[in-house]
């Protein structure tokens, strides 16, 4: 489904380059849902834009389908974390959907079709007339995930989609996420840095060491599913994994990436 | 900071808004047009300076049965709407190019710095010299007042577009047309309303101080006349309906910026932007 190999970004040149992606390789196959978590700077959101398109990597590839990514694929759909920023304020809840669906061709009838379908699956169906703005931050990362949905997309890229709502309102959320992929039959790369969210969701988890970025660790997270918020986080397995992950995450980087991470301070 | 303001209390946030005291703010209008009119009267000031109200507004009602007066206030609309048209057709779209290119910003930027701080009334000799006293002249005087507030409204409207928006649009597959169409401009149009309400200020402004400097129609020729038939309160009167256009404007823009931003934060919270 989706393979990166040996994908760098440096953004600048010279003395003052600066290194957002060390070099990483992973990959996801179809179905599956995967969680990157890391420290915050770790070049979690550079590494989306890459697979999105939206910039190129400095080397490297990322193949999605057997298509190298540069230019944003039609079969990636992407959910940000700003939805107050990511929602146009001019158009109401279902212009905002249905607008990345003319970049497909898609004729109106169908646009408002699926439209109304992924709103309904997101539980928005009395609101497709509001304006993102009239409606609280859980409701209006629900219409980022409906317009993401709709575009019908093989694969969903979600930044740190739920960093700034209420826990309530995130565990609704994840449970939501969890249900729609079912439903929609789609793949799922989800960034994070909440190491609890990325067991609790995925299939597997990757660790990135920090800046500059490589893979720590993938981790398989066996949980059963359906997973649920109480059952699955009160799991022995559940929590061994979180110290796991949490120390990976932890960990001083060893040897030579130390080194780098010196060397490169030294540089700038 | 952005965040914070989507996620506010949004729907009925408008329902207490400061209409209890509507009649305060005239009452204040009453009370000076009241003082106005004893100041004169007891001749505190002398009438010939300043006439009574009541002596401006009779004044005034009789030049309203004119038809030459309602020519004047029809010679200055024209002139001000006219001016101002050809200052929107190519102040907002060369604003909006130029805005969203850098290149094109980087070679004109030294030019229109320079450009933009000569009065408009500097330019009046030669606009005569060019166009006579004629309507064509105000129309150039007016739209070269009013071009540089939308252009320059219309150039930052564009580079202030939410990267978040933007990467959001780019990343659905929007192309350069369809995010300049759906993203660019809609995020440029509350710039673009503000620079409206200043051109559509400044273009009367320049208007009625052309006709009075090269008077040959208009309310300011209006106001030269009666400045030769010393005719102090019609004066007063002319002066006022000035003002009253003025005014007439502001509202008028006020409302279609309201109508055209009702999505925007400084319409829903009901504050002036």
């Amino acid at each position: 489904m989706l393979e990166v190999t040996q994908l760098t970004k440096t953004y600048g040149r010279g003395a003052s380059a600066v290194q957002a992606v060390g070099n990483l390789t992973f990959r996801v196959a179809p179905g599956e849902f995967v969680c990157i978590v890391g420290q915050s700077g770790c070049g979690k959101t550079t590494l989306l834009k890459c697979l999105s398109g939206l910039i190129p990597p400095t080397s490297g590839t990322a193949v999605l389908q057997g298509q190298v990514i540069d230019r944003p694929p039609d079969k990636l759909a992407l959910v940000f974390q700003e939805y107050s920023r990511s929602l146009l304020p001019w158009m109401t809840v279902r212009a905002n959907v249905t607008l990345p669906l003319r970049s497909k061709g898609i004729d109106s009838a169908r646009r408002e079709d699926l439209a109304e379908e992924a709103l309904t699956a997101v539980g928005l169906s009395g609101f497709f007339d509001r304006y993102p703005w009239q409606l609280s931050g859980g409701m209006q990362q629900r219409v980022a995930i409906a317009r993401a949905l709709a575009y019908q997309p093989e694969i969903l890229l979600m930044d740190e989609p739920f960093a700034s709502v209420d826990a309530q309102t995130r565990a609704d959320l994840e449970d939501l996420v969890l249900r729609l992929r079912d439903e929609f039959d789609v793949t799922v790369l989800f960034v994070t840095h909440d190491i609890d969210e990325a067991i609790y969701l995925s299939d597997r988890v990757i660790v990135l060491t920090p800046p500059p970025t490589r893979v720590r660790e993938v981790v398989d997270v066996n949980l059963p599913r359906p997973r649920d918020q109480i059952e699955t986080k009160g799991l022995p397995a559940f929590t061994r994994l979180r110290a796991h992950v949490f120390e990976l995450i932890k960990r001083e980087p060893a040897g030579s990436a130390g080194d780098e991470v010196l060397s490169d301070q030294h540089a700038t | 900071m952005t965040t914070a303001v989507g996620a506010g209390p949004a729907l009925g946030a408008d329902d207490h808004g400061g209409q209890r005291v509507w009649w305060l703010p005239w009452l204040t209008v009453l009370g000076v047009l009241a003082s106005l009119e004893a100041l004169s009267r007891s001749g505190a000031i002398p009438q010939d300076h300043l006439p009574a109200v009541t002596t401006v507004l009779t004044a005034l009602g009789a030049e309203l049965r004119n038809p030459t007066f309602w020519l004047r206030v029809w010679e200055t609309v024209q002139a001000w709407g006219l001016g101002l048209a050809v200052a929107v057709v190519a102040g907002i779209p060369l604003g909006l190019a130029i805005g969203s290119n850098r290149l094109a910003y980087r070679i004109v930027r030294v030019l229109i710095e320079f450009v933009r701080p000569i009065p408009p009334v500097a330019v009046l000799p030669l606009a005569v010299l060019l166009f006579g006293t004629g309507v064509e002249m105000k129309v150039y005087l007016v739209a070269f007042a009013a071009f540089f507030p939308l252009l320059f409204q219309a150039l930052y409207g564009v580079q202030d577009v939410d990267p978040v928006a933007r990467d959001t649009a780019r990343a659905y597959g929007l192309g350069p047309a369809g995010c300049f169409v759906w993203v660019t401009v809609p995020s440029a149009l509350p710039y673009v309303a503000t620079g409206l309400r200043l051109s559509a200020a400044i273009a009367l402004i320049v208007t009625i101080a052309t006709e009075i400097v090269v008077g040959s129609s208009g309310l300011g020729y209006a106001i030269n006349e009666v400045r030769y038939a010393s005719d102090i309160a019609l004066m007063y009167g002319i002066i006022l309906v000035t003002g009253v256009l003025g005014l007439a404007i502001a509202i008028v823009f006020r409302q279609l910026e309201r109508r055209l931003l009702h999505w925007h934060a400084s319409q829903r919270q009901g504050m002036a932007a």
